[in-house]
């Protein structure tokens, strides 16, 4: 006898629920935690580099960073400035997720920190799904990718709260249509507070540094 | 070849089928229906290949994935008007403006389970 068993769950509710739990702890502790996500070679930890020298005076930072499997990232954002860097090897999985996080949090003494940059591992399809419990997600569009991204991925661009496009220093070597980008952003994140600057240069980082103290006050 | 993101989603459909079997007193788990939204992009192929290999030893071994998709669907939020995104074209066909609310194509969810 076959019977059906309505369920009606979301598939990833026990990753949300542990998301929650590590916010709560990050709330406790008073720590602003940032999600930076990118495709590979966007320019995450090339923004971690230019950031942590720009807020070393005013907050101490520490960084996790996930990766497939080395800890290259780490190493550079520890040598920029983070008061601790946490590497997680995500053993082959393509995004962090919230028990990664979870572990992570375990190995940073958080009353010794006022912010906390989670670098995730480069891909514009997963991380997006899977929330970790940070107050922001930032996600980090370059101009040589395209500017057709937030049409292919669409999930990536709906969930964050802050975009950077970075690399604008190489928009007059490349066809990019800003207007086309700026577009297919606007529909599916209506207002998203935008940042184009270039870590090459320093353009634009300005904006960056004073949108994360400003959260920080706000938070604190 | 499957990317590797399907293998822990997989395995938080496994998780959530057994919890809701278990509570019913069931033997076997025939079928699961999964509905997904077309922005989601999660490929059935891939679940389906994670699938075989962990529901083995388990009580929904062998059990049948079914996938309901979900086109989207966007609203204006000028017009009003509601459409389905064109993959190259996100604005609104009758009034040009951007700006919409999703209406459908974000889901995510295991909707029912058949069980023995």
């Amino acid at each position: 006898m076959t019977q059906r068993i309505p369920v009606v769950e979301r598939i990833l509710s026990a990753n949300d629920e542990l998301a929650e739990e590590n916010k709560s702890r990050l709330n406790a502790a008073n720590v602003f935690a940032v999600n930076l996500m990118a495709s590979p070679g966007a320019g995450k930890t090339s923004l971690i580099e230019q950031t942590l020298p720009r807020l070393a005076e005013k907050l101490r930072v520490a960084v996790v960073d996930g990766d497939i499997a080395t800890s290259i990232d780490a190493d550079r954002a520890a040598a920029a400035g983070a008061i601790v860097a946490v590497q997680v090897n995500t053993g082959g999985e393509c995004h962090l997720d919230a028990v990664m996080l979870h572990q992570a949090l375990g190995q940073i003494e958080l009353a010794t920190v006022d912010m906390l940059l989670v670098e995730n591992v480069g891909n514009l399809v997963c991380p997006a799904e899977f929330r970790l419990g940070t107050h922001k997600s930032v996600l980090i569009a370059s101009i040589p990718e395209g500017d057709d991204k937030p049409y292919k991925y669409p999930g990536m661009y709906r969930g964050v709260d802050a975009l950077v496009i970075n690399k604008i220093d190489l928009l007059p070597y490349i066809n990019f249509k800003m207007d086309y980008f700026q577009r297919g952003v606007e529909a599916l994140n209506p207002g998203l507070v935008t940042f184009p600057l270039s870590c090459s240069t320093g353009e634009g980082l300005d904006a960056w540094v004073h949108w994360i103290l400003e959260n920080v006050k706000r938070k604190a | 070849m499957p990317s590797m993101h399907e293998l822990p989603v997989t395995q938080s459909i496994l998780e959530i089928a057994l919890k809701h079997a278990e509570k019913a007193d069931a033997k076997r788990i025939t079928d699961l229906h999964i509905v997904m939204g077309e922005l989601s992009k999660l490929v059935d192929e891939s679940i389906q290949f994670y699938w075989d290999m962990i529901a083995k030893d388990t009580i929904a071994e062998g059990a049948n994935l079914h996938f309901r998709i979900v086109p989207a669907e966007f609203q204006c939020m000028a017009c009003f008007e509601k459409y389905k995104p064109d993959s190259k074209e996100f604005s609104c066909p009758n009034c040009g403006a951007v700006g919409v609310k999703i209406v459908a194509g974000e889901e995510f969810s295991l909707e029912a389970i058949d069980v023995e």
